[in-house]
């Protein structure tokens, strides 16, 4: 790795890495030494996950918030409030029917 | 990255000429398929969690008797692991230091996915033995329709290093090779995203009752 | 040893075996069913070999990578399907007219027929038209050489045709499911249904499904990736927009359906438990999945329908279209709303009324945005330079019978209204409501209008307008009295009845349905006629109808590479604009060669191997199954290794052939709309009203 662009850009990945692996270890350490219980412990995990998502997204997929090409971060969003629609409504009515029976 | 990107993911750069201006079509056909893939393994979390109760459980075997946590840490750092060694092929591939290195670094990421693999097997492996098989139950159907799936599409992955090695053997770095190797990367980190859902869900959530 | 190579195929799956065991009316007409299959098939092949076609049709068609032939075929596949669905649609009517507790159909039967047809005319009549027009018009509107990924392209089609030869087998091995066309579980269960029938549905629609997804991804990478410099999106044809919208539809809605298909398939194959009466499965899930895609689809059906009726009523009255940002804003809107609604289609599972409600509200909403549109289309009618021809005539019956469907669509989003006439043929006589006059009116519009694009000539017009009349006579009186029959109690799905005030009003319908059946024949035999006169018919200029977009600007039909020289777009209504600032028909300073995609077998060899790969796992021949899968990937990866992909055609061939169109531009004589369809209009427009026909912007 001669070249410092290359290095500073292995350093993120790095940094990426090192961030993706603690939004890993800590719901791990959660669950494992029972630290957090019931719907403190559900939130936390689903916080955890959605920031090491967005690690991913940024380090490894390189989505970021630059202004030249947003069309990526378009589709992106755009698919999860597709996505939003179909799993909660999925979840909602089928809760709701599931208390019905 | 300074230089103007035309894609998302990593940009290759502009010195490299018909392969970077190439990309920006395949790569976004490709995130919309990935856009696409994710809806699929969306619905089928939503359809798990559906039955991720007793209704669905219908007297058989819970999470908490099938799922062995270490093992699944493990596999979780190792498939991160991989997205790392990955992100160092491309960027091998992006700096022009030559095909070796960049084979070596998809050589690792195969080693690890294998391994990532070979886990997961033994894993479920075990959850056959204690009975935790889909014609048990509603929610183990759901648990066999959405972890393996992802295994499956590791698989494919694995295989397409396969075929970019031999490509980048027989072929050598063409433009055509380089955006394979750009989308296998997308791919790649892709189903890392999607393993933090499940041991999220999936393993850590089913811990969780 | 059989049961390995054979599976569950044997004598009896045969249909023609079992007419000869038991010959009832209901298997003598499942035979010939089988018969006219087999013999069409036998037909087909034997003037091929007679005229010595393989070569041209495997050469210019089957290999071609080609949008607009690709295109073409896809129209092609659909309207033979077209003749199948119509077919089976009139039987059943036939069957439901002589119902009163008996009929010549048995049960079972019926409920093929029902569910063939359903799955046919939505899976493998829509959605392959839809497919073929948006190949065919999208890339040249948009000034481009052809689809981002065209060996995809291929590989979409060769996977539709999959499915629907999958279906159409099903006549001769085996039989099709019974379950309708969205096919729910339990009942399609392996507990109730062991047979083939489910199996069958399943693997035709995950195989078409997975072409319809790519086919998505193509266009709507083409729509943002290939348009012509100066081609913003705003200076889109409304067309494409909506195929913008329909894209987004196909990669977003077919995920749901291929996720309820192959967890059926795994509940089938593997024992699994998802839909199941026992062991914690939920079939009400099946319902929630399969509407997610369900409602979505029918959208992905109309807009481009809507689409094109927005370039026909825009051009057959002389004038732009009337709001263009309304028009984008409602096409949005719709596709997104539409996959907010899908609920509608279950108020009765038992879910709470709060959920119903809000399902319900948001379903009304969609009437908003389409009403929108449908006073667009009317204020672009308004003091235009209107000619009734063909397109037209569809349009009209459009606007009338469309507006029909849509409120008695408003009335069942309604969930107290749809209680009382849920699965009663007041939905059936709904969704044809749309579906007809809406999607198959506006597809048929825009084969009458695209056409001479395609093919260098006109389609007579008198057998034409024959035909566009008998559809809309023969559908109203098909399917309006239906709302009748449905409000009295009368149920959707059933081969007979019991009660006689039905009868007469189901006499009607069958009066309807011959009418249907004629205007089919005025098809045929319009196409028939047409190309025999077609030197009398003949456009070579490319511009019979005045057209305003880019496909208008080039020959018909169009060269390989579509435009001589990139077009440079400066306007909305582009090639209108041109025609009125004398900036069309120029030469010019310069050709280039110009790369094009090779021709490949890809497509093709998919297509077979995964029809094989459909029938060995209907049939449960694991050997086979496994075979054609491996076949398909190898099929995938070997020719990623080939690097001679494309091939360059020589700026002096360009040249030559664009000069040479030229000139006989220059030369011929335009003709104004009094002429639009006689034998003098070659092509070439005159320009009636220059003054009045401002640019947009
Ligand atoms: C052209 C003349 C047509 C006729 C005579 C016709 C007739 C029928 C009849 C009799 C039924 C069964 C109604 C029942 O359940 O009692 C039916 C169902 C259906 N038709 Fe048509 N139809 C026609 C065109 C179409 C078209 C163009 C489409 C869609 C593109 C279509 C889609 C369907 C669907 C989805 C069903 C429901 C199948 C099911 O119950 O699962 N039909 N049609
Ligand atoms: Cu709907």
């Amino acid at each position: 790795m001669k070249d410092p662009d290359h290095r500073s850009e292995a350093r993120l990945y790095l940094a990426g890495f090192g961030l993706a692996l603690t939004l890993t270890l800590i719901p791990f350490a959660l669950v494992h030494w029972a630290l957090l219980q019931g719907r403190t412990l559900a939130i936390t995990i689903a916080v955890l996950a959605i920031a090491q998502i967005v690690v991913h997204l940024r380090f490894f997929l390189h989505i970021d918030l630059s202004r030249q090409k947003r069309e990526d971060l378009q589709l992106i969003l755009f698919t999860v409030m597709l996505l939003a629609i179909m799993a909660l409504g999925t979840l909602w009515i089928m809760g709701n029917l599931a208390t019905r029976m | 990255m300074s230089e103007h990107n035309l894609h998302p993911g990593l940009n290759l750069g502009a010195r490299h000429g018909a392969a970077h201006e190439g990309a920006e079509t395949i790569l976004f056909g490709f995130w919309i398929f990935l856009m696409s893939d994710l809806v699929i393994f969306g619905l089928v979390f939503a359809s798990y969690l559906t039955v991720a109760n007793p209704t669905g459980a219908a007297g058989g075997p819970g999470p908490a008797e099938a799922f062995d946590l270490r093992s699944v840490f493990a596999q979780t750092v190792i498939l991160l692991s991989s997205s790392l060694t990955f992100g160092f092929a491309t960027l091998a591939m992006r700096h022009e230091t030559g095909r070796r290195s960049i084979a070596s670094w998809l050589i690792v990421t195969l080693f690890l996915g294998i391994g990532f693999l070979a886990m997961e097997l033994r894993d479920f492996a075990h959850m056959i033995d204690v009975g935790a098989v889909p014609s048990r139950s509603g929610f183990w159907s759901a648990f066999w329709g959405l972890v393996p799936l992802h295994g499956v599409h590791v698989t494919v992955g694995c295989l397409w290093i396969v075929v970019m090695l031999i490509q980048l053997a027989t072929l050598g770095l063409i433009p055509v090779v380089k955006m394979r190797v750009l989308r296998l990367g997308l791919y790649w980190h892709f189903l890392d995203l999607i393993w933090v859902g499940i041991f999220s869900i999936v393993y850590l959530g089913g811990q969780m009752r | 040893m059989i049961h390995t190579i054979f599976g569950r195929l044997d004598l009896s799956s045969l249909s023609l075996w079992r007419a000869i065991q038991d010959p009832t009316v209901s298997e003598l007409v499942a035979a010939g069913a089988a018969t006219a299959v087999l013999l069409g098939a036998l037909v087909t092949v034997s003037l091929l070999t007679w005229f010595r076609l393989w070569g041209p049709l495997w050469r210019d068609w089957l290999t071609s990578v080609d949008h607009k032939r690709i295109g073409i075929m896809y129209c092609a596949l659909a309207l033979i399907m077209l003749a199948r669905g119509v077919i089976e649609g009139v039987l059943m009517r036939t069957q439901q007219a002589f119902g009163l507790h008996g009929g010549f159909l048995t049960p079972d039967h019926f409920s093929q027929l029902f569910s063939t047809h359903g799955t046919i005319m939505i899976f493998f009549v829509a959605m392959p038209f839809i497919a073929g027009v948006i190949n065919y018009v999208m890339p040249l509107q948009i000034g481009a050489r052809d689809m981002a990924f065209p060996v995809m392209n291929q590989i979409s089609l060769g996977l539709t045709a999959t499915g629907a030869a999958l279906v159409m087998i099903s006549l001769v091995l085996g039989k099709f499911a019974t379950g309708g066309w969205a096919n729910y579980p339990p009942y399609t269960g392996s507990d109730f249904q062991p047979g083939p029938g489910p199996d069958y549905w399943i693997w035709s629609i995950v195989l078409a499904g997975i072409g319809t997804t790519l086919s998505g991804i193509n266009f709507a990478v083409t729509l943002y990736k290939e348009r012509a410099p100066g081609m913003t999106f705003l200076r889109m044809p409304i067309f494409c927009w909506t195929v913008i919208c329909t894209s987004i539809i196909m990669i977003f809605a077919l995920p749901p359906l291929t996720v309820a298909a192959l967890m059926l398939a795994a509940d089938r194959y593997l024992d699994f438990h998802f839909f199941t009466n026992d062991l914690g499965g939920n079939m009400m899930n099946y319902v929630n999945l399969f509407w997610l895609f369900g409602h979505p689809e029918v959208y992905l059906l109309v807009i481009p329908a809507y689409g094109i009726f927005s370039e026909v009523i825009s051009t057959f009255s002389g004038k732009r279209i009337y709001g263009y940002m309304s028009m984008v804003y409602a096409t949005m809107s719709i596709a997104v709303l539409s996959f907010c609604v899908w609920l509608h289609h279950f108020f009765t599972m038992g879910q709470s009324a709060n959920i119903n409600a809000a399902f319900g509200i948001a379903s009304m909403a969609i009437a908003v945005p389409t009403g929108i549109k449908v006073y667009n289309w009317m204020a672009t009618i308004f003091r235009g330079r209107v000619r009734m021809t063909v397109p037209m005539i569809y349009a009209t019956g459009f606007f009338y019978l469309f507006v029909i469907g849509g409120l008695s669509g408003v009335m069942l989003a309604n969930p107290v209204i749809s209680y009382q006439v849920h699965n009663t043929l007041f939905l059936v006589a709904h969704f044809h409501n749309v579906i007809i006059p809406g999607v198959l009116f506006g597809l048929l519009a825009g084969y009458h209008y695209w056409f001479p694009k395609a093919f260098g000539f006109r389609l007579n017009e008198g057998w034409g307008r024959a035909a566009a009349y008998l559809w809309i006579a023969g559908f109203s009186f098909t399917f309006l009295p239906l709302y009748w029959l449905g409000l009295h109690g009368m149920p959707r799905r059933s081969a007979t009845f019991s009660d006689p005030a039905f009868q007469p009003t189901l006499w009607l319908a069958l009066f309807g349905a011959v009418l249907i059946l004629a205007a089919l024949t005025c098809l045929a035999v319009q196409l028939w006629v047409s190309i025999r006169d077609r030197d009398s018919l003949t456009v070579p200029l490319g511009d019979p109808w005045d057209g305003r977009s880019l496909e208008w600007s080039i020959p018909s039909p169009p060269p390989e590479y579509n435009f001589a020289m990139q077009p440079q777009v400066a306007a909305r209504d582009d090639f209108a604009e041109a025609k009125t600032k004398s900036r069309a028909y120029t030469e010019p300073e310069e050709y280039e060669d110009i790369e094009m995609p090779n021709n490949t077998a890809i497509g093709m060899i998919i297509c077979v191997c995964a029809t094989l790969f459909g029938l060995a796992l209907v049939f449960w021949m694991w050997w086979l199954a496994a075979l054609s899968f491996l076949a398909i990937v190898l099929s995938i990866t070997l020719p990623t290794f080939l690097t001679e992909t494309t091939h360059v055609i020589p700026a002096a061939k360009i040249a030559a052939e664009h000069r040479a169109w030229l000139d006989k531009v220059k030369d011929a004589s335009a003709v104004d709309r009094l002429e639009e369809t006689q034998e003098s209009n070659l092509g070439r427009a005159l320009l009636e009203r220059p003054t009045r026909i401002e640019a947009a912007e």
